[in-house]
């Protein structure tokens, strides 16, 4: 917008663009803080995700225009409160309008049902009411992108824009995802609950998923430079905090945390100029010195529950980077350790990968390779099983096959910052 | 709630169990439906074998009748049971406990019935 347009139109926003989206970083993370609370408080009063939802997403849309003009008020989540309930009263308005006329066609339908002066109760409760929210968002009848979705929208309050450009998708398809699965958790009874003792865990990993993923997704989006879309890593830290603070005795919970945190601390070494820089290649005097503190502090926390996991094991892994002045000075052995301990917990193809990178580090890339060539069944779609295995190739001397190597790896990323890396190594 | 939950499974890989397994398998089943009985609202059917199915289907020009089950898949319903539970919790909790899955090929889909009071429509 030019200056002699904004003068015109003084109602509009006029600030410098990069005003503009550093206030809309603020009014994003004022929406994170607030929004959980909201549907979570509005859905146990009105017995409807759905409804809750709904409002208080439109709420945020509401605020995000409003605020982006007058700027933030004084007391944001009364705001919104404040504008979910108008919206949620709306929608129940027009649902029992709904209902009323259904039930003059069908009998046995209830039009009281829905009472909206019955169905609000003081939402003012001292626990962390998001995370029986989370964990609803997170129940395993629902499919992981749906989970993922909702967790998106219900508790960190993105946008289905948001979430569309953050998940690869469209935002129809987003929105469709997204009212799917309120409607499987209202129609087959998914209670927005913290699971019982006997569950506890196998829940909680799944919410420890569906964090982790998103911390993931923030720096796989396609087409999209390495220093994009921030603030979903942003939103993924946040949220581990949240279920950290909230479930003190779980050491996994702050063993994510811990490890998304080491990870970010990389964030500055890891992205040069929109192109990635590989762990071992990277400015180590670039990380961020307070966050790897903040790691370690969370992973202690964890060690003294004495209650080990993939995600405790992961961040010490991530520890042992930290711990390292240089590349060269890494500890591999001990890294090496860790992913057979690891193993343990989740055998999966992609921390066999990285066992395998730890050995060719401890001087076997024979055995390395080896090993990675007994996941090609699992992993051959996958850019980084090509782009490892090229890596072990050429330390074997074997230039040919790890040229062609790169090239499937090439072939395979959609990542435009991957794509660099990888075109640089091949010539191309 | 009410739920309907179905049981499935492979003819073909239970037809490898042996027979005791199996006595001992449908014995627990039997006390499974004991032991919850205050959750079972409807004890439901155990289906006769699956060559006894013979599906009603849509055709262009009218119903047809085929011999055989309404899926291809390999798996097939061999009943169903009604059970009340206060929510999906519970009712995945109940159906863990099911005694059968522990054979590969086994499953019980769980199914919230239509009630006045349901969301699935709107």
């Amino acid at each position: 917008m030019s200056g002699s347009d904004a003068a015109a139109r003084p109602d509009d926003a006029s600030a410098p663009s990069s005003e503009v989206a550093g206030s809309d970083l603020l009014l994003s993370q004022v929406v994170r803080e607030q929004s959980g609370r909201i549907v979570a408080a509005l859905a146990g009063s009105l017995r409807s995700l759905d409804i809750a939802e709904e409002a208080v997403a439109e709420a945020v849309e509401e605020a995000l225009r409003a605020w982006r003009k007058g700027g933030i008020p004084p007391n944001p989540g009364a705001w919104l409160m404040q504008a979910a309930r108008h919206n949620a009263l709306d929608r129940l308005r027009r649902e029992k309008r709904y209902r009323e006329k259904l039930a003059g066609m069908v009998p046995g339908i209830d039009s009281k049902s829905a009472e909206p002066e019955d169905a609000w109760s003081d939402p003012s409760g001292e626990v962390d009411d998001r995370l029986p929210l989370l964990f609803g968002c997170c129940h395993p009848a629902l499919a992981p992108e749906a989970q993922l979705a909702l967790t998106l929208r219900a508790v960190c309050g993105l946008t289905t824009a948001q979430i569309a450009r953050a998940t690869f998708s469209t935002e129809p398809a987003t929105a469709q995802r997204i009212v799917r699965a309120k409607r499987k958790i209202g129609a087959t009874g998914i209670p927005l609950r913290i699971p019982d003792a006997t569950d506890r865990a196998e829940r909680l990993d799944i919410v420890l998923t569906i964090v982790s993923v998103m911390y993931n997704e923030a720096h796989f989006v396609a087409g999209s430079d390495a220093t994009a879309d921030r603030d979903l890593a942003d939103d993924a830290i946040w949220l581990a905090g949240v279920v950290a603070a909230a479930l003190p005795r779980e050491p996994e919970a702050h063993g994510l945390l811990a490890l998304l945190l080491f990870h970010r601390a990389r964030e500055s070494a890891r992205s040069v100029d929109g192109d990635l820089v590989l762990l071992v290649e990277q400015d180590r005097s670039r990380w961020d010195a307070a966050l790897i503190a903040r790691a370690r502090v969370e992973l202690e926390r964890a060690a003294r529950l004495r209650r080990p996991g993939r995600w405790q094991l992961q961040a010490a892994i991530a520890a042992c980077h930290a711990d390292a002045e240089t590349a060269a000075a890494t500890d591999w052995l001990q890294v090496l350790v860790l992913y057979d301990l690891l193993l343990g917990y989740d055998a999966s193809p992609v921390v066999r990968l990285n066992r395998a990178v730890a050995l060719d580090r401890v001087g076997a890339p024979a055995a390395a390779l080896t090993e990675v060539d007994a996941l090609k069944g699992e992993l051959s779609q996958a850019h980084l099983w090509h782009a490892v295995r090229a890596h072990l190739l050429r330390r074997l001397g074997r230039d040919d096959e790890a040229r062609a190597a790169d090239l499937h790896a090439l072939e395979l990323t959609a990542n435009d910052a991957e794509r660099r890396l990888l075109a640089a190594r091949t010539g191309r | 709630m009410k739920y309907v939950i179905m049981f499935t499974f492979d003819p073909e890989l239970d037809a490898q169990v042996p027979a005791d397994r199996m006595q001992g398998l449908y014995e627990r089943a039997y006390q499974w439906y004991g032991e919850n009985a205050a959750q079972i609202a409807d004890g439901g059917a155990q289906l006769q074998p699956v060559e006894t199915a013979t599906t009603v289907k849509y055709g262009e020009r009218g119903s047809v009748v085929v011999d055989g089950p309404f899926s291809e898949a390999r798996e097939v319903v061999g009943g169903f049971s009604v059970i009340d539970v206060p929510d999906m919790d519970a009712a995945i909790a109940l159906v863990r406990k099911w005694p059968f899955l522990e054979l590969p090929g086994w499953g019980v889909e769980i199914r919230p019935i239509l009630t006045s009071g349901s969301q699935s429509e709107e």
